[in-house]
């Protein structure tokens, strides 16, 4: 071969066993993940993992539940970390130091950052300790009750807030860095305020950025299920939680695989709507 | 002209003390949780509980680690994780590299095939590979788990990799061949040497990414747990110091692996969400 | 001995074409300038020579060697790219050994040739120190150095000075000629600037849309434009162009153009038929203006002045046309004015106006 044959082939050599392997383990995975949902014993098709799925008493408080913290988390999240990423762009002093901390969640798992908030809300953790220290309380309060879905979720959305933010802090720093001072020296110079700066300028041009991190974020969240058993125990239930039960304690891989075609479905049917909802025209993009 | 210099002066003192008051949002949970973990055991029990670590105590973590299964899960854990750098490595570097110095027909392809990865839940992945490795017999296997996080991290990687190799001009690998390297000696002379700071920080990455990896562990092993699969499966019949310590001994990797990843974040994450 | 010869090279990017079947002839030891507006494929002409890209149809030759097909090691060329690429992980010294190095020459010969590489460019004191602690021109030495030290028979330079301020620009630009002098390579170099093509080379090839339009001396090139883009870019002011109609009647040839009547040299007057379209090119330097009436000269009125110290720089609207005009700058001109504008006759050039071609 000659060299111009080479270099035409060489990217390609590079990229095959990255390929070969993500075909394995992605397709693979996928054709028989549909195979254990819609087939029988008998090996013909049918519904009726799903029909299990659906009348388990339990699917429908995880769908619910699943989709209500998706909706607050979100939000909660992109607000908490355009704060951090704004802070981290203000040209503080120490301002490497403040990134450390606040990219530190990044590192931590669902696990263990449930057992960090467990720590903090069980009837003799942290949190009950300063009320009573504080006067506030005489004896404890259990936030974390099967009673007590709101303190339930509340718990849960302040644990995913916490962990799952410095992602979407670093994709809006990113994406803060790629925008040039110049865009905001002309907004002062037309008089605007930092609010306005924020609202007119910052947020606009971060679009595609948000939207990278949404689509992120909600597909994680979809599979959220370590950090609630840690810190509800079996106080709420997820989809993915509801996966991990069905395989590990039901030893039921089909409607495992059913519960995880449905959490596929959510994640690219919301995909589709934040790349639809959220497009950008043509003339936009600089 | 005064009043605006002290409203300057108190929006900056302003702002710090926001970036303050986030900070200890971030830091004052960990604190907490080390305070519980290195205080001895019977003061996890007390109530109200103690806001510092007096008299400090390595009681409690050496109570865990002691506990049945954590010394070998931990082994696990590292050795899962090491080995799923060394695969992610291997096949996701060259990759990478193509990605960012070649320009050929199906490069979009390719990244697109890499990035809709993302969008696959590791539990679609997890379950039938599971029923596939115990019918291989591959099931319950330090090795087979690394397989599992290597495709999950290998995306990653591989937008990393390519990310840090775009990072690395292109000219200097051209200057090093006009004056007498070939390709591959201009890689291994002027590209890897200038990447290495980075690769390094992805392959941090790759490390925590598999270290705090559960739902697979979970799903793929019995026997040979990985530490967050052991803590997640007795969760909920362990002893509240167990519970901390055990918590305190997953997270204190990240708080090490960040400090020295926080530089090349961006160059990690930024270019990959392009 | 390293002639460098292109035959019908051509490269395309996707649907662009870079260069288009370009033929190009540079004699050993000869300073070859690729002059040309951006995109016009001088670059690529370069990298195609250098074998950084493959071309993908003609030859190339350096020497008797066909290096078409060979990786750009093979091709005995050293090159100082436009970023300086020069490695940051490297010390100065060890960058300019580095070619040396990898032809596996010996420790005390390496040392010998970084040491005189460096002498030649200034840049002794700096040889322990890494390129970050450098500045950019220091940079910019340490590469000339580096491809200096490898001795090679053709020395390729991309736009080696566009990255420095204007000062240090001028002072290197001096330097380069001082030292390639003494090379004794083959040079070929790549530049936008037509000043610097002017001052360096010994041709220079002006290039647009992937193709060569003249490749000559410096001073053929500035007095004798092969075309109206090559007059227009090279010369600050570009050549002034007036619009003139062709004229023959029997045996005599005339032009009409700016209100004025001129009569073509016999040697092109062949070449000129009766109410053809023609331009007349003239630079600034070789009109004459004045304030009074004088013989054969155009008339215009005066739109700007603008003094440059050495001289006034005149825009003149001539008809409905505009020229530049050098003029003294003891002699005042007042906008609006009207004043006389004699063109130097031996300095006018005549341009075809279909084609843009010089008549010849």
């Amino acid at each position: 071969m000659t060299r111009r044959h080479w270099q035409q082939v060489t990217p390609y050599l590079l990229l095959l066993p990255s390929t070969i392997f993500i075909l394995i383990f992605f397709s693979y995975p996928m054709v028989e993940s549909f195979a254990l949902a819609f087939r029988a014993d008998d090996g013909g098709w049918t519904l009726k993992h799903f029909e299990a799925m659906v009348t388990d008493v339990a699917f429908v408080p995880a769908v619910c539940t699943t989709l209500l913290l998706v909706v607050i988390i979100i939000p909660v999240q992109f607000v908490l970390a355009l704060i951090m990423a704004l802070l981290i762009q203000a040209k503080l002093k120490f301002s490497s130091i403040f990134l450390y901390i606040y990219s530190i969640p990044l590192g931590i798992s669902e696990l263990a950052a449930g057992i960090v908030w467990f720590a903090l809300f069980t009837e003799r953790g942290y949190l009950n300790s300063i009320l009573i220290n504080l006067g506030l309380l005489n004896t404890p309060f259990i936030f974390l009750s099967y009673q007590n879905t709101v303190w339930l979720i509340s718990a849960v959305v302040l644990a995913e807030a916490w962990r799952a933010t410095s992602i979407v802090m670093i994709i809006l720093v990113a994406g803060l860095q790629s925008i040039p001072n110049e865009y905001l020296e002309a907004a002062d110079v037309f008089g605007a305020s930092p609010w306005d700066k924020v609202w007119r300028v910052i947020l606009p041009l971060l679009k595609p950025s948000l939207q990278v991190a949404l689509i992120l974020r909600t597909i994680l969240a979809f599979q959220v299920f370590a950090v609630v058993l840690a810190v509800t125990g079996r106080g709420l239930t997820l989809l993915a939680a509801e996966a991990y039960l069905w395989y590990n304690t039901y030893r039921n891989p089909n409607v495992a695989a059913a519960l995880a075609t449905l959490i596929m479905v959510l994640s690219i049917a919301s995909t589709m709507i934040y790349l639809w909802g959220l497009r950008t025209p043509e003339e936009q993009s600089l | 002209m005064k009043s605006a210099a002290l409203r300057r002066y108190l929006r900056r003192a302003f702002t710090y003390l926001l970036a303050i008051v986030v900070a200890l949002w971030v830091l004052a949970p960990i604190y907490l949780l080390g305070v519980a973990a290195f205080s001895e055991q019977n003061a996890i029990y007390t109530f109200p509980k103690q806001f510092v670590a007096s008299p400090f105590s390595t009681d409690t973590i050496a109570f865990f680690l002691r506990s049945t299964g954590v010394s070998k899960a931990i082994t696990n854990s590292v050795i899962v994780a090491l080995l799923t750098l060394f695969f992610t490595m291997l096949i996701g570097t060259p990759a990478g590299y193509a990605i960012a110095r070649f320009l050929f027909r199906g490069r979009d392809a390719f990244r697109l095939l890499i990035v809709s990865t993302r969008a696959f839940p590791i539990v679609i992945l997890s379950i039938p590979l599971a029923v596939s490795f115990i019918e291989w017999d591959l099931y319950d296997s330090v090795y087979s788990l690394a397989l599992m996080h290597t495709a999950l991290a290998l995306p990653f990687t591989i937008l990393t990799t390519s990310s840090v190799f775009a990072s690395v001009p292109r000219d200097l690998e051209e200057a090093a061949t006009t004056l007498g390297c070939n390709q591959f000696e201009a890689f291994l002379r002027v590209a890897l040497p200038l990447a290495l700071p980075g690769l390094a920080a992805a392959m941090l990455f790759t490390f925590v990414l598999s270290w705090n990896e559960v739902f697979a562990a979970v799903i793929l092993t019995v026997r040979n747990r990985t530490l967050p699969a052991l803590v997640l499966t007795v969760l909920d019949v362990s002893p509240t110091p167990y519970k901390f310590a055990g918590g305190f001994v997953m997270l204190a990797p990240s708080l090490v692996f960040m400090f020295f990843i926080r530089k090349y974040l961006f160059n990690l994450w930024g270019r990959v969400t392009k | 001995m390293a002639e460098i010869k292109l035959e019908t090279v051509r490269k395309t990017y996707g649907k662009t074409i870079a260069t288009r079947d370009v033929s190009l002839t540079i004699h050993d030891r000869e300073f070859m300038v690729l002059l040309g507006p951006s995109g016009c494929g001088k670059t690529t002409l370069l990298r195609g020579i250098a074998g950084l890209d493959q071309i993908d149809s003609g030859r190339i030759f350096i020497g008797d060697h066909d290096v078409t097909d060979l990786p750009p090691r093979q091709r005995r060329i050293a090159m100082v790219f436009q970023s300086y690429a020069v490695f940051p992980h490297l010390t100065v010294y060890e960058n300019v050994a580095f070619g040396l190095r990898m032809q596996r020459i010996a420790d005390v010969d390496v040392k010998k040739r970084v040491r005189s590489a460096a002498e030649l460019l200034h840049i002794t004191d700096l040889l322990e120190r890494y390129p970050a602690q450098v500045s950019g021109g220091q940079r910019q030495r340490v590469a000339v150095a580096r491809a200096i030290a490898v001795q090679a028979e053709v020395l390729l330079m991309d736009e080696p000075l566009s990255n420095l301020d204007a000062l240090l620009r001028l002072e290197m630009r001096a330097e380069l000629k001082r030292l390639l002098k003494e090379v004794n390579s083959t040079v070929v170099y790549v530049t936008h600037d037509q000043v610097e093509a002017l001052s360096l080379g010994d041709r220079i090839a002006v290039m647009k849309d992937g193709a060569i339009l003249q490749c000559d001396t410096p001073l053929k090139v500035y007095d004798y434009p092969a075309t109206q883009f090559v007059g227009s870019f090279i010369g600050n002011p570009p050549m002034n162009f007036l619009t003139g109609q062709v004229k023959v009647d029997g045996s005599s040839t005339t032009i009409s153009a700016g209100g004025g009547t001129f009569k073509p040299s016999p040697l092109i007057q062949s070449a000129l038929r009766d109410s053809a379209s023609i331009l007349l090119g003239i630079r600034a330097e070789n009109i004459e203006a004045s304030a009074t009436a004088v013989g054969g000269a155009l008339s215009g009125s005066v739109l700007v002045v603008e003094p440059l110290g050495s001289h006034n720089l005149l825009t003149v609207k001539v008809g409905a046309e505009y020229v530049k005009v050098n003029a003294h700058a003891d002699v005042v001109f007042q906008p609006d004015q009207t004043i006389w504008l004699k063109l130097a006759a031996d300095k006018i050039r005549w341009i075809d106006r279909q084609s843009g071609v010089a008549v010849a």
